[in-house]
């Protein structure tokens, strides 16, 4: 801690509290950095302030009761953990999900995608300065906050998925006002790249900034985004495909992409835009290949899953989503973890923070899109 | 000041009165200036709320008054009445000292600078000079205002910005010495009879210091980067990055200290461009209109005034629009940027001019016809700007709306009634909900 | 591989016999419980092997089974390289429950581990920084156990309100 120099002054460390309230971390998270003035020695990241103990809610819930528990895992990206769920408990149900639902599932997920990059974009920008870029993402976030509205009538908390399909069905006029939304939203994607990708103090902020190597990445159990920012080229929609995945055509952005190196900060933001783009692509392959039928399979009205367990992952906004499942043939799930992306981030960033400058690590924790609730859970 | 000494020294009414009185006009005319600066300071706040709107495709506030412009009053009421809080463990005395050095250090400043053609607090001698010393005081309040907060991020950003500002005023003084060598004098406003920086420049843009000869224009360009950096102004805000420090130095303040922050901010921001006119575009000089012309007319000198003013509106402009576009630079890169890149620039020019000034002799046709080149290539940049501007505009097609005013609720202006629904669905919508 | 293979192929590589679980009717996926003090080994290998090489540790996590008496721990492995997953599992005495961490092998294991030990109570030998993640530094118990009573106050203030239900629902009925 104290160290004496030469000339004989004592060099302390300061211990510094990016505290749970604060305006730049991404929910409640606190970090307890340790400097040597400007340069970091480490920083200690401390979760906890949102468990709200949604996996132990889940011993005492029914099967179906649980769907809205599981869009707060993550409100930003719902729609991926009630994909995980259902599909954990389709596959212990051995149900089949009809072939139309499994589209309008891809639909919401990756209008739920899409959504959850412009807050994360907007973040980055608005957490390296540039406040104007956040307040355009919004904006063009509102477009799909609308068609979901319109969806399943949530914004953010949808509910919209349930054990074997989905809730609602869409109508002609409700794919009308998503294709002109996608008419829309394509070329400012362009407009965006074009506002802030190219800037140049922003490539300086976060070119060749907190690199984290391929190896680490796989090692620390990084998925999503930040992985394939790392050089791994891993997209569970591709590589493991569910639900409709088969059927549609998409490119899946690896770093290095642009300028920087592989891993680095500037990656993790290129490869969610081009991330952007592709869901696009995905949504209008959905528009045209939508099937007709029902939206949910036969499930009894109290579901009794068999014994056994399950692990069902999905490929989430921000890393993969998983659900593992564990039933003992009653109402209630026996157990029930959730293995989130952001979890992963955050104990990676103790490991990459010392020598970084916290201005730094205020980049790599934007970049890394952790965010608090699917860390606590 | 000299003006009302001179006068009430006419009156012959003896050394006690007339010093009396004197001391009661310096306290008038202080009053005065410092009332006018924080009008224009608040304004300001006002100006850069709704361009901040505008930019980010909303509104801005537009309650308080028309469009909005006593918002400042309303917000420095609110500070006003708020509580005085002194954390336990502050230093106290420096504490509540600090906001009023970084008030003083810019608002005294504000003594010196001209408003229009005789319309000027002080015209002192060293008229530039006094301003660059009499704004450094603020860099004292900052750093104690960091220390005494007892709070970490406080001191770091204390630190930062103390740091940034004596670093940048290096490149900004070579810059302000670079028209101090041409204008040969320090004196800011002046008349015919004892010539200033803005009397020595003419009317027209040619005749103005910033196109004096490209080292000039350069030098503009490095006075204008290293005042934004002084003024704590994004991209060099830092040191009260929200995202990092919650709100850097100024932390711990609330209520009336920190509107004496803020204010001495915003008031900065008018300082550094109504020096920026002075230095470089040619303060409240009419085009085509002499100085006894200017001197000898009320309503000219009016005119004057207005363009000075003007001309410093659009340069404020230009550092709040500034703000809004650009994200902020790391401390090390900030630093980096003055001591390798600007503080050597700034030499060149300086040495530029001085060769300039001793190798052209002042007013022969090849010194006017640099004039109109250099004013050529800065017009020339400014159309360019202007295209791109237009080319962006018609891109964004009927996505833009230019209703700059963005009259709120009374108007049928909504900002999102372009953003959804779309495409043709837009159209429908519209219509059933006019 | 099929998750049967590697189960087979695991055996032969460790010379032991490791349990084999499907499930009532086979559906969800299958599981191997390997003993407690041949984890580290057996996940070494796992990593190691060429067959094998399961680079990720997915994720890892804990069950509590108080009618046998015992913790499992639960560790979803997948390989980039070789696309196979596996679910591997060890019991701990739910008395005594002391484990050895996996942290040296894959990273990752440094916060699960740490959940586990937070809401389920085992004790990571091995471990760099076993310390709690989820609730408060001082808090007396681990949630995830299924006889976990939430302790009345904490620092002071009450855990639940009166008139309102018990802090741990009872499972719901039809």
């Amino acid at each position: 801690m104290s160290e004496p120099t030469q000339a004989g002054a004592q060099r302390e460390e300061i211990v510094l509290n990016m505290g749970p309230h604060h305006p730049s971390t991404h929910g409640v998270l606190r970090f307890v950095v340790h400097t040597d003035g400007e340069i970091m020695r480490k920083a200690v990241p401390e979760v906890g302030y949102l468990h709200r103990g949604l996996e132990k809610l889940a011993e005492t819930q029914t099967y179906a009761g649980y769907m809205p528990f599981t869009d707060r895992v993550n409100y930003l990206e719902a729609m991926f953990a009630e994909q995980a769920y259902a599909m954990a408990v389709e596959a212990l149900l051995a149900t089949e999900v009809p072939p139309r639902a499994e589209f309008l599932r891809t639909i919401a997920c990756e209008l739920n995608r899409i959504a959850n990059h412009h807050v994360t974009l907007g973040c980055i920008t608005m957490d390296l300065g540039a406040y104007t870029p956040f307040v355009y993402l919004l904006r063009e976030r509102e477009g799909i906050n609308d068609l979901i509205e319109a969806l399943c009538g949530n914004r953010i908390t949808h509910n919209y998925l349930r054990i074997g399909g989905v809730s609602y069905d869409v109508d002609d006029k409700w794919l009308g006002q998503l294709e002109s939304y996608l008419n829309h939203f394509e070329p400012i994607i362009d407009e965006l790249v074009a506002l802030i990708v190219g800037n140049e103090i922003l490539i300086k902020r976060m070119e060749d900034v907190a690199v984290i190597s391929r190896e680490d990445a796989v090692a620390w159990g990084l998925t999503g985004p930040n992985l394939r920012a790392s050089g791994q080229d891993w997209d569970v929609r591709r590589d493991i495909p569910y639900g409709a995945y088969p059927q549609f055509e998409f490119d899946v952005p690896v770093g290095p992409l642009g300028r920087g190196q592989a891993g680095d900060c500037n990656q993790r933001f290129l490869v969610r835009v081009e991330e952007m783009r592709q869901s696009c692509r995905i949504l209008r392959q959905c528009l045209a290949k939508l099937p007709e039928g029902d939206i949910k399979a036969k499930v009894p009205k109290m579901i009794k899953a068999p014994k056994g367990e399950s692990y069902a992952s999905v490929e989430g906004a921000r890393g993969e989503m998983g659900c593992y499942l564990v039933s003992d043939g009653g109402k209630n799930p026996y157990r029930l973890k959730w293995r989130t992306g952001s979890f992963s981030a955050m104990s990676i960033i103790e490991h990459t923070s010392p020598g970084l400058m916290i201005a730094d690590l205020v980049a790599l924790v934007a970049t890394l899109d952790v965010i608090a609730p699917e860390c606590d859970r | 000041m000299e003006f009302i000494y001179n006068y009430l020294s006419s009156l012959e009414l003896g050394p006690w009165a007339t010093n009396i009185l004197f001391v009661i006009a310096l306290l008038v005319v202080s009053a005065a200036v410092f009332l006018v600066a924080l009008t224009i300071a608040g304004f300001l706040v006002v100006v850069e709320r709704r361009v901040a709107g505008r930019v980010q495709s909303r509104i801005g506030p537009n309650r308080v008054g028309p469009f909005g412009v006593l918002q400042w009053l309303a917000d420095g009421i609110k500070l006003f009445m708020k509580e005085d809080l002194v954390p336990a463990q502050a230093d106290g005395p420096l504490f509540r000292l600090a906001p009023y050095l970084v008030m003083v250090g810019v608002f005294a400043a504000f003594a010196s600078v001209p408003f229009g053609m005789l319309l000027i607090a002080s015209d002192l001698n060293v008229g530039i000079l006094y301003i660059l010393a009499i704004t450094s005081v603020a860099t004292v309040g900052i750093l104690m205002s960091g220390w005494a907060s007892n709070n970490k991020w406080s001191l770091l950003g204390g630190i930062r910005s103390t740091a940034q500002i004596v670093s940048y005023e290096v490149p900004a003084a070579l810059s302000v010495l670079s028209v101090v060598l041409i204008a040969g004098t320090l004196q800011m406003s002046g008349t015919a009879s004892s010539p200033g920086i803005i009397s020595l420049q003419g009317g027209w843009p040619w005749d103005w210091y910033a196109f004096y000869n490209p080292f000039s224009l350069t030098a503009f360009a490095i006075y204008f980067t290293s005042a934004v950096a002084e003024g704590n102004r994004t991209p060099f805000d830092l040191p009260e990055a929200e995202s990092e420090l919650v709100a850097g130095f100024n932390t711990e303040y609330s209520g009336m200290r920190f509107a004496g922050f803020f204010l001495a901010e915003f008031a900065n921001v008018y300082l550094m461009s109504a020096i920026a006119t002075t230095l470089f575009f040619g303060g409240w000089q009419i085009p085509g209109v002499s100085l006894a012309a200017q001197a000898a007319s009320f309503w000219l000198r009016l005119v004057g005034l207005g363009i000075f003013v003007g001309k410093a509106a659009v340069l404020c402009f230009v550092v709040v629009w500034f703000r809004w576009t650009f994200p902020r630079l790391r401390v090390d890169q900030l630093m980096s940027l003055c001591y390798r890149y600007l503080v050597p620039i700034a030499f060149v020019c300086l040495a530029g001019n001085a060769v300039y000034l001793l190798v052209i002799p002042a007013g022969s046709e090849l010194d006017n016809l640099i004039h109109w080149v250099t004013a050529g290539a800065g017009g020339l940049l400014v159309l360019v700007l202007l295209w791109r501007v237009r080319f962006h505009i018609k891109r964004s097609g009927d996505r833009i709306n230019l209703d700059l005013l963005a009259r709120g609720e009374k108007g049928s202006f909504d900002p999102t009634v372009q953003a959804r629904p779309y495409g043709k669905f837009r159209r429908q919508h519209n219509k059933e909900s006019a | 591989m099929k998750p049967v293979e590697i189960h087979a192929y695991l055996q032969q590589k460790l010379d032991k016999q490791i349990e084999w679980n499907e499930g009532e009717k086979s559906t969800g996926d299958p599981w191997a419980v390997i003993e407690a003090d041949g984890w580290v080994d057996a996940c070494l290998v796992t990593r190691d092997d060429d067959q094998l090489a399961f680079d990720f540790l997915r994720s890892l996590t804990g069950t509590d089974r108080p009618d046998d008496g015992k913790i499992e721990v639960v560790a979803h492995l997948w390989s980039y390289s070789r696309r196979h997953a596996f679910v591997l599992k060890t019991t701990v005495d739910r008395d005594a429950p002391v484990l050895a961490s996996l942290t040296s092998i894959w990273p990752a294991a440094v916060w699960y581990e740490r959940e586990i030990y937070d809401l389920l109570g085992i004790d990571f030998s091995g471990h760099p920084d076993l310390r709690r993640i989820m609730m408060p530094n001082d808090w007396v118990g681990h949630p995830l156990r299924k006889d976990y009573t939430e302790q009345a106050d904490y620092r002071g203030i009450p855990t639940s309100r009166p008139g309102y239900a018990t802090a741990v629902p009872e499972k719901v009925d039809e």
